[in-house]
């Protein structure tokens, strides 16, 4: 039984498929889907219909697959980013919110924390500056910070949007419809540029990339959350058990729909592993571009920023 | 054919250009291969799925699916081994829209199993057109054997005079679960009552069950008729070819 199931494993989580990977870069007018191979066109429609399909149960699905942990990944995210009160981020391939909503949350307690500095600071003022200081200070609970999500997918931002509406979240939020590739923004506009767990989808890595340098500030900061590679190769064969055998099983059961979770996982194979990504980050201008591993490398949040 | 269970990986690196499928293994459309384990998986997800909620479908259908190895085979045989059930397996009838003739049916006199069918559907408004297609059925000739058990559904509703109720669909689990040996069917006969109040148990443990099994025992195989050649013949007489009782 043992051999069995040593076989098993091993044809179950076999990588021979990364003889062959492609990476994200089109070279020619055939690119990768997961595992088939598209033109440039075809997948881009086939990505938005996969997002289109699973928009509703996007979020319980993210729960189910990562056991909650994504969640985890998110908030180490915003922890590295550490705004402060006056910061405006563009969130891309937001969708359903999540880094908009934690940033919100971060910045509005960072200002709370600030307004309450300033408070114990007044009580040694004279009558004249807290007058004066009325005047200036609006009591903004965010400090002027704003954040605009930015999603390719119409079907996602309306769940987005819905959720912000359940939750409470209106004040410096802005929902965009836009593509990373081309993103309806001026040069110079925003401080920082994240990307949670989309930049796997975009077609064009590079243009991407070069897009958001754009878009970014002298001074602003590029963070990318993704998947990434798992150089242990134990964890390597369990994290690919669990991603072929498991996830699809989860999509089918809980959305109704095996094959954008098949599309998932194998489109996590296809993505460039940190070192590569992070070439390509610097290629693009930015500077002091560096990558953490998350879980093992399972996640990665690369940083970079244009001076 | 038979095809061996998928392991995810791609085919194709002949760098063939244009579109591979990601069915390297797919014996028909709609078909994904699945290996043992997922299949396992899927079992006991969609179980879990299905008795929470019976409204999904589609879990009760990939239930049906996953469990039915030994079931499938057993049937595709005793069609096999039956004239009209042969006919059947080599031409490959379906029951859509598209394939009835529904203003003939209704044409039909009353009492005949084309117009008891036509007012069934009417009165519980369904339509042969919400059966799932098979997915995870490894043989494409099982996958028809599974499809047709799925579109002649709504004609034992009609043979055995039961509404899609809760109730009814009880009553009809447990005459297809003793003609089919579906582990989807045993496990629908054996936790649909769940949901019922007392009342309607007693009446189902009382005369609808044992009907219901009486019949499913003594009738030959219901995927042995060729229904769509029989639209004409009253409901009574091809009760009492099959050797189905008349319900109480």
């Amino acid at each position: 039984v043992r051999l069995w199931w040593c076989r098993c494993w091993a044809l179950l989580s076999r990588p021979a498929w990364r003889l062959r990977a492609r990476r994200g870069l089109a070279a020619g007018p055939e690119m990768h889907f997961g595992f088939q191979t598209v033109t440039e066109e075809e997948r881009r429609e086939k990505i938005y219909q996969v997002f289109e399909s699973v928009a509703k149960k996007y979020d319980v699905m993210n729960d189910s697959m990562t056991l909650g942990i994504h969640r985890v990944w998110k908030d180490i995210l915003m922890h590295k980013m550490n705004p402060s009160p006056g910061t405006l981020l563009l969130d891309v391939a937001g969708g359903t919110g999540d880094i908009a909503f934690r940033f919100i949350n971060y910045v509005r307690s960072v200002r709370e924390r600030q307004l309450q500095r300033k408070l114990k600071h007044h009580q040694n003022l004279s009558w004249q500056e807290i007058f004066e200081s009325y005047q200036k200070d609006k009591f903004n609970s965010l400090g002027d910070s704003q954040v605009v999500v930015c999603d390719i997918n119409r079907e996602m931002l309306k769940v987005g949007k819905q959720k912000a509406q359940h939750l409470g979240y209106s004040e410096g939020l802005s929902w965009v419809l836009g593509n990373a590739e081309e993103l309806p923004f001026d040069n110079d506009k925003f401080d920082v540029y994240t990307i949670a767990f989309g930049i796997r989808n975009v077609t064009r890595i590079d243009l991407a990339l070069q897009e958001a340098y754009r878009v970014l500030k002298p001074g602003g900061r590029f963070l990318c959350l993704e998947f990434s590679h798992v150089s242990n190769p134990l964890l390597s064969r369990l994290y690919d058990l669990y991603s072929f055998q498991v996830i699809p099983v989860l999509g089918e059961v809980i959305a109704g729909d095996w094959k954008s979770y098949q599309y998932l996982v194998e489109s996590i194979r296809r993505f460039p592993p940190q070192e590569e990504l992070k070439a390509m980050i610097e290629d693009v201008g930015f500077f002091k571009v560096d990558y953490e591993n998350l879980n093992f490398g399972i996640v990665a949040i690369h940083s970079g920023f244009k001076l | 054919g038979k095809a061996r269970p998928s392991h995810s990986e791609p085919r194709g690196r002949d760098g063939r250009g244009g579109e591979e499928e990601e069915g390297w293994h797919q014996l028909y459309p709609g078909h994904i291969p699945t290996s043992p384990l997922q299949k396992a998986l899927l079992a006991a997800g969609s179980a879990v799925v299905a008795l929470y909620d019976p409204y999904r479908h589609d879990m009760v259908a990939v239930l049906g699916e996953t469990t039915g190895c030994v079931a499938l085979p057993n049937l595709r045989d005793k069609m096999k081994n039956h004239p009209e059930g042969y006919h059947i397996l080599q031409e490959r009838p379906r029951i859509r829209l598209s394939t009835l003739d529904m203003a003939r049916l209704q044409g039909l006199p009353d009492g005949s199993l084309g117009r008891e069918y036509v007012r069934f559907l009417e009165d519980n408004k369904v339509s042969p057109e919400t059966r799932m297609p098979p997915k995870f059925v490894d043989d494409e000739e099982l996958a028809y054997v599974i499809q047709r058990y799925r579109e002649v559904h709504d004609l034992m509703h009609t043979l055995l005079g039961m509404p899609t109720n809760m109730l009814g669909e009880v009553v009809v689990k447990w005459f297809e679960a003793v003609q089919t040996g579906l582990p989807m069917c045993i496990l629908g006969a054996a936790f649909g009552p769940v949901r019922l109040s007392t009342r309607k148990l007693q009446v189902l443990a009382t005369e609808l069950v044992p009907w219901a099994i009486r019949s499913g025992l003594n009738a030959s195989c219901v995927l042995n008729v060729y229904y769509e050649q029989r639209w004409e013949q009253p409901v009574e007489s091809l009760r009492e070819e099959l050797g189905i009782f008349p319900p109480p």
